[in-house]
């Protein structure tokens, strides 16, 4: 998909207005992403614990940004782009034999903070976030 | 856990530790597949204005660098793989297909590091575009394929590919040195609304930041390449054609003479370099 | 539109009980509903909504994808087996179409 300078800055307008804040961005989520999370977590509160979020801290293109998200005895992730329209990325189950870990490529509207949240098997939940910068302008943005 | 996570994004330690400080003169290595060492930088050949010759490669971020590293994780050879396909499907009135002709893709081995040639037979200038579509319409009796359409950029990446690791020697002499001399005149001047030339940006500042890109060399050894901007492979001329709206100015065609008189200057400028392509880039 | 192949890795040799990485790639446009065509109009949405994938037959990992998932999807994850089977592959697509793979896996 190929997003024009003008779409991709527009799609951006919300991940910047969210930047521009002086928050500390770790949990500061917008409303459409809270609700995605309260979503998943039958609105139980998600604490900190064996989730880590693996992002680059600045990202060559918004269209392409690899991602992983491991959580050591977690049965289901959700992933979270908090500044893009839509901010569910996706939500992975995993089975029997299976890792908790996956590992993706995904598209950022602008630069914003990354969520993932986890189910662990007890049926607790954890969340970490990671801000990344996506870089707009230039010859190859 | 953490290590194999890590590693899942930035192609393992090696690419780890050249970190963000993959820029020009710096040693970074691109080993594809764990096997395959490509050197990204070379003399540059005489005559060359640069001191030193680097792939495009070495300008990108550890993540996209790392998405060449890996033929699985490059999503270009999605597109070598379908002109696999191609490659042995009849089409036409011939029926026939690349492989009737011509076997198997190895047999164009060190092709891609010689394009642009000298035609003989036609009287010109020739790119790989030009010889597929010329075999497409001579001897398969079928409708050429866009210049830079997905099924022409991926069978120019299948043959690319049959060069990787081989050193670029592009001839300038002889019957094409009116088409180099044309393609350095274009490589020079100034042109558009930002009154920019090509060697503004990738012979006087590579190696620097315009606005959130980091210039290269506008090497393309790597090409077709994969862009993380659009998802699809990009052709020589397409990529110029981006250049020259980026600078405000009116493209020339895709297949042009123009066009092709600069791939023959563009390329000559990186005899030494070694052939990528498929590559990936952002 | 390009014919739709999945592509997927595995290592060459898997031991048994060992944890080994399993990489999968499909060419698809993931176009995302949000985009509009030159008249102005918006294109329609159609992505892959969602990969499954199985071993003998059980879950080993599904993964709900939304339009933010970029072109070409690329996924990612690790299991590990006791014994030889059949990994499959399963990609959905918005308008019904399934893509499928799968791979026989031996340990030793």
């Amino acid at each position: 998909m190929n997003l024009s300078r003008r779409q991709a800055l527009a799609l951006g307008g919300a991940a910047v207005s969210v930047t521009l804040l002086p928050v500390s961005f770790a949990f500061a989520a917008s409303d459409a992403s809270t609700a995605e999370i309260a979503a998943f977590t039958g609105g139980a509160t998600a604490g900190e614990g064996s989730i880590e979020l693996t992002t680059p801290e600045i990202a060559e293109n918004g269209n392409t940004v690899p991602i992983a998200i491991s959580a050591p005895g977690a049965t289901s992730v959700i992933l979270i782009a908090d500044g893009n329209p839509t901010p569910r990325v996706a939500v992975a189950h995993f089975g029997a034999g299976a890792e908790p870990m996956v590992a993706t490529r995904i598209r950022l509207a602008g630069t914003q903070n990354v969520i993932a949240v986890a189910q662990m098997a007890d049926g607790s939940f954890v969340k970490t976030a990671r801000a990344v910068k996506v870089t707009i302008g230039g010859c190859g943005g | 856990m953490k290590t194999i996570t890590k590693s899942i994004i930035t192609g393992g330690i090696l690419a780890l530790s050249l970190g963000f400080a993959a820029h020009a003169g710096e040693d970074a290595t691109l080993t594809v597949n764990g096997e395959i060492t490509l050197p990204v930088r070379a003399a540059a050949p005489a005559g060359s204005p640069l001191p030193e010759l680097f792939s495009g490669w070495v300008f990108r971020s550890t993540e996209t660098q790392a998405m060449q590293m890996d033929d699985f994780d490059n999503p270009g050879m999605i597109f070598v793989d379908q002109a696999w396909e191609a490659w042995s499907t009849p089409e036409g009135s011939a029926g026939k297909s690349c492989a009737d002709c011509h076997g198997e893709p190895e047999s164009f081995a060190g092709l891609r590091a010689t394009m642009p040639k000298w035609n003989d037979e036609a009287g010109k200038l020739y790119t790989l575009e030009d010889y597929i579509n010329e075999s497409r319409v001579k001897h398969m009796g079928a409708e050429p394929w866009k210049w830079s359409g997905g099924q022409m950029t991926g069978m120019t990446a299948l043959i690319s590919l049959q060069s990787r690791g081989d050193v670029v020697n592009v001839k300038t002499d002889g019957p094409v040195a009116d088409m180099y001399e044309k393609g350095k005149e274009i490589y020079y001047t100034r042109v558009g609304q930002l009154d920019m030339a090509c060697s503004n940006c990738h012979e006087d500042n590579y190696g620097v930041m315009i606005r959130a890109d980091h210039l290269s060399q506008g090497q393309i050894n790597g090409f077709p390449a994969y862009r993380l901007k659009n998802a699809k492979l990009n052709s020589v001329h397409g990529r110029f054609k981006g250049c020259m709206k980026n600078i405000r100015a009116t493209p020339f065609k895709e297949g042009s003479d123009e066009f092709r008189a600069l791939e023959l200057y563009v390329a000559s400028r990186g005899n030494g370099l070694v052939i990528e392509g498929p590559s990936v880039r952002n | 539109m390009a014919k739709i192949k999945p592509r997927v890795k595995v290592p060459k040799t898997i031991a048994a009980g060992e944890v080994f990485p399993v990489k999968t790639l499909i060419n698809h446009k993931m176009e995302s509903g949000q985009r509009k065509d030159k008249a102005g109009e918006k294109i329609p949405r159609k992505i892959i909504n969602k990969f499954e994938v199985t071993f003998n037959g059980a879950p080993v990992i599904t993964v709900d994808v939304e339009p933010a998932v970029s072109t070409n999807p690329f996924f990612e994850f690790q299991m590990q087996i006791d014994g030889d089977g059949e990994l499959a592959f399963k990609w959905t697509d918005d308008d019904g179409s399934v893509y499928e793979t799968s791979k026989s896996i031996a340990v030793g």
